[in-house]
């Protein structure tokens, strides 16, 4: 069946690792909904999330596919119930009572004030940050980014520890 | 201090291949290697070189020289065309799992990313087709980049990586020290077994009344020859071979049972599905040896030795996986097993090859026919070579005629393109093979139009003097896909009939001894002949044109719907 599964990698940061991590994805005919990449709490080592939509053992298979390249450390895959996940969004919108009112009511930060324009942030799952577009769309919205999802697990040790 | 010399990278390149023990390298000059094969120069005593006629040959000679010696296989070619060349090489290395070193040159670090002359994208290109790459562009790199190279080829699941070096590195000068590399923290090349699953192997192993081996290179790749021997020994387990496993153990142990595959053998191709247990040791469900995965040892509990934890339930699922290298797992299976014989069960499969013989064997081996067939060229051949000679092959039906009709006596005998099925590899991996392995007869066994493929390594051999005994069995057609087009297209031959060159001429051109044979009379005396020779030497067979090779289970199809004709 297919769902969303999340995946964690922490590998060395090394020249086109990233490129060697997506070649697998398009290898096994998976589509990557959103991917993020940086420093891991270990210096020198980077962690990757990747969030797509597929199958259990798909997935898995793709895993240690990539598990397989030599700078990669480790991979773990996860169902959403196994995270706690956000993404972040920012909105520039107009500015004018009826969004400021907004702003009030759905607990958004300000980031930016301008006179005709306001920067806006919201952290929450794809639909929360969507949903809020979707309210300040009737006001008019100038431009509209979102990360990619970042995750912990629910363990609580870091997951990395064992392996280095 | 006083031992790191200063040197140039290009020397750099030579020593550090010294330092791993290189002996020889194929390749093929061109500008920005050429500081590299300046630095060869002057080590021309201590390094040999092979001037291929093809960088794709470079690479296919490098495998055949690491397949016959367990050694890495090594090539210099330079950027641009010279390195893209190299790329079938690469892929089929990585699918065979075969340990490759390429260094390759690359435009000047300046001049990188800017379509200069002879610059592609090297690491990128290659990124899919190996084990793992690496750009440098500094002198100091050099030694560190390739002791890396060596360790990742070589350890673990073998494979082929690349090394491209720009020319300013290669032109720097730099201290040089050089110190291998024993470990690299993200890498595991041989995970430890677990003493759990092996209980519950030999468990199973203990209990099964209907137990087959399936034995794959791994058992080669890992030097687990006599492991193998002694587990089969004391389990009294009869064993198939895949493609790639062929010549781990002798082709007349009493309880070798044939090849697996889509043109192996009856016995264990129909008998998986008795099994009540399958013990997969260094090989990985191909689908052309498994047919139909699903029913595939379907009433069977399926033990997988493997050292590559991606290949465990990647084609089927395995109730008990025992990761490690086969050289460490067998002989601690064979410790907690009990002795046992199996006779009974092993004579069954004896049934079937009876089968087989009265079907498609006899008839191959001893034709009533006039014309000549593939089978008995094979049988002929390894009759005049005793079973002691490295057998190479091309892709197709001589592929399959030479990997079920050829004995073997000795390990690391059988080389062939298994994963990628690469056309053009037989002549250059024979002429690896007999670098490789000098003191060994070498013999290749070709189609006509594989053949054609890299044959302009003629003219490598007659350069180098490689005593390759070569067979061409010369049907006028591209003969496996032309098997396909009547079993499956209706007979429509769509451009598989091939007009081919004077093959006598070629050799002639090359100063190879040549022997064309059209008559059954004369065969068994020109195979003596080209076993005998001293020098390489090819001959030609004029066989059926429009044979087929039989027992075949189709692509994907379960081996219940198996073809005898
Ligand atoms: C590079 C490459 N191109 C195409 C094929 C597809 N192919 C597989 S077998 C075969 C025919 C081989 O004919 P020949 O070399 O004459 O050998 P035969 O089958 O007659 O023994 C072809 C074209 C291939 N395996 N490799």
């Amino acid at each position: 069946m297919e769902q969303e599964y999340i995946i964690t990698i922490f590998s060395e940061n090394s020249k086109g690792l990233l490129n060697q991590v997506t070649t697998v994805f398009i290898y096994r005919d998976i589509n990557i909904e959103s991917i993020t990449a940086s420093e891991s709490s270990v210096g020198g080592i980077h962690q990757y999330t990747i969030v797509v939509r597929s199958e259990r053992e798909k997935v898995e298979k793709a895993a240690r596919q990539i598990e397989k390249k030599i700078d990669v450390l480790k991979v773990y895959v996860f169902t959403p119930e196994e995270v706690v996940q956000q993404e972040i969004a920012l909105y520039k919108v107009a500015h004018n009572k009826d969004v400021e009112k907004l702003v009030r009511e759905q607990h958004v930060r300000i980031l930016e004030v301008e006179d005709d324009c306001i920067v806006l942030e919201k952290t929450g799952y794809t639909n929360e940050t969507q949903a809020l577009f979707e309210l300040l769309k009737p006001y008019g919205v100038f431009q509209f980014v979102r990360s990619g999802t970042v995750a912990v697990s629910r363990y609580n040790k870091e997951l990395l520890e064992e392996y280095i | 201090m006083e031992n790191t010399p200063v040197i140039s990278g290009s020397e750099a390149v030579i020593r550090s291949l010294l330092a791993e023990g290189t002996e020889t390298v194929f390749g093929y000059p061109g500008g920005t290697i050429m500081p590299v094969y300046d630095a060869l120069y002057g080590y021309r005593e201590q390094l040999n070189h092979i001037l291929v006629r093809h960088e794709q040959g470079a690479v296919h000679a490098a495998e055949g020289y690491a397949r016959v010696s367990g050694k890495t296989g090594v090539c210099l070619v330079t950027s641009g065309p010279g390195s893209t060349n190299t790329v079938t090489g690469l892929a089929d290395a990585l699918l065979d799992s075969t340990p490759l070193v390429v260094v390759s040159g690359q435009v000047g670090s300046a001049l990188l990313g800017t379509d200069a002359f002879q610059e592609t994208n090297f690491i990128g290109i290659t990124q899919a087709v190996t084990k793992w790459n690496c750009q440098v562009k500094r002198a100091a790199d050099i030694p560190a980049a390739i002791a890396r190279a060596f360790y990742i080829a070589r350890s673990g699941r073998p494979g082929p990586v690349v090394v491209d070096i720009t020319k300013d590195a290669q032109q720097e000068r730099a201290p040089f020290r050089y110190e291998k590399v024993t470990q690299i923290r993200s890498y595991t090349p041989c995970p430890k077994p677990d003493r759990d699953q092996l209980a519950e192997a030999a468990r199973l192993i203990d209990q099964a009344r209907r137990p087959l081996l399936l034995v794959g290179q791994g058992i080669l790749t890992g030097g687990a020859e006599e492991e193998l021997a002694a587990f089969m020994e004391k389990s009294g387990i009869p064993a198939a071979c895949t493609l790639l496993g062929l010549s781990a153990l002798p082709t007349d142990h009493p309880h070798y049972v044939g090849m697996l595959g889509m043109h192996g053998n009856y016995a264990p191709n129909i008998k998986n599905r008795e099994c009540d247990l399958l013990i997969a040791a260094g090989m990985r469900f191909d689908d052309r040896v498994t047919g139909n995965p699903k029913q595939f040892g379907a009433n069977a509990k399926i033990i997988h030795l493997e050292i590559d934890p991606s290949e465990v339930n990647k084609i089927v699922r395995a109730d008990v996986p025992v990761i490690g290298d086969v050289r460490e797992t067998l002989p601690l299976l064979t410790e907690l097993i009990g002795r046992r014989e199996h006779e009974a069960w092993i004579e069954e499969f004896r049934a079937c090859y009876d089968t087989e013989y009265r079907k498609v064997i006899e008839s191959e081996l001893f034709p009533s026919t006039s014309a000549i067939r593939m089978g008995e060229v094979v049988y002929r051949a390894a009759l005049a070579f005793d079973a002691e000679a490295v057998i190479v092959t091309d892709v197709g039906q001589q592929q399959m005629i030479a990997a079920r009709y050829s004995r073997f006596r000795k390990s690391r005998s059988l080389i062939t393109s298994g994963g990628l099925g690469t056309m053009g590899f037989g002549l250059p991996a024979a002429i690896g093979a007999k670098i490789g392995a000098p003191e060994r007869e070498v013999c290749l066994f070709a189609g006509d139009g594989g053949f054609q493929m890299n044959i302009q390594e003629l003219c490598t051999i007659m350069q180098t003097g490689a005593a390759v005994k070569m067979v061409v069995l010369n049907n006028g057609f591209l003969g496996m896909v032309r098997q396909w087009q009547e079993l499956f297209f209706d007979r429509r031959y769509s451009f598989t009939e091939m007009q081919n060159p004077d093959f006598g001429l070629l050799a002639q051109a090359n100063g190879i001894p040549y022997r064309r044979v059209e008559q059954r009379e004369e065969l068994e005396e020109a195979v003596k002949q080209l076993a005998e020779s001293k020098t390489a030497f090819l001959l030609e067979v004029k066989v059926e044109q429009e044979g087929n090779v039989f027992p075949m289970v189709p692509a994907g199809a379960a081996v219940s719907e198996i073809r005898w004709a």
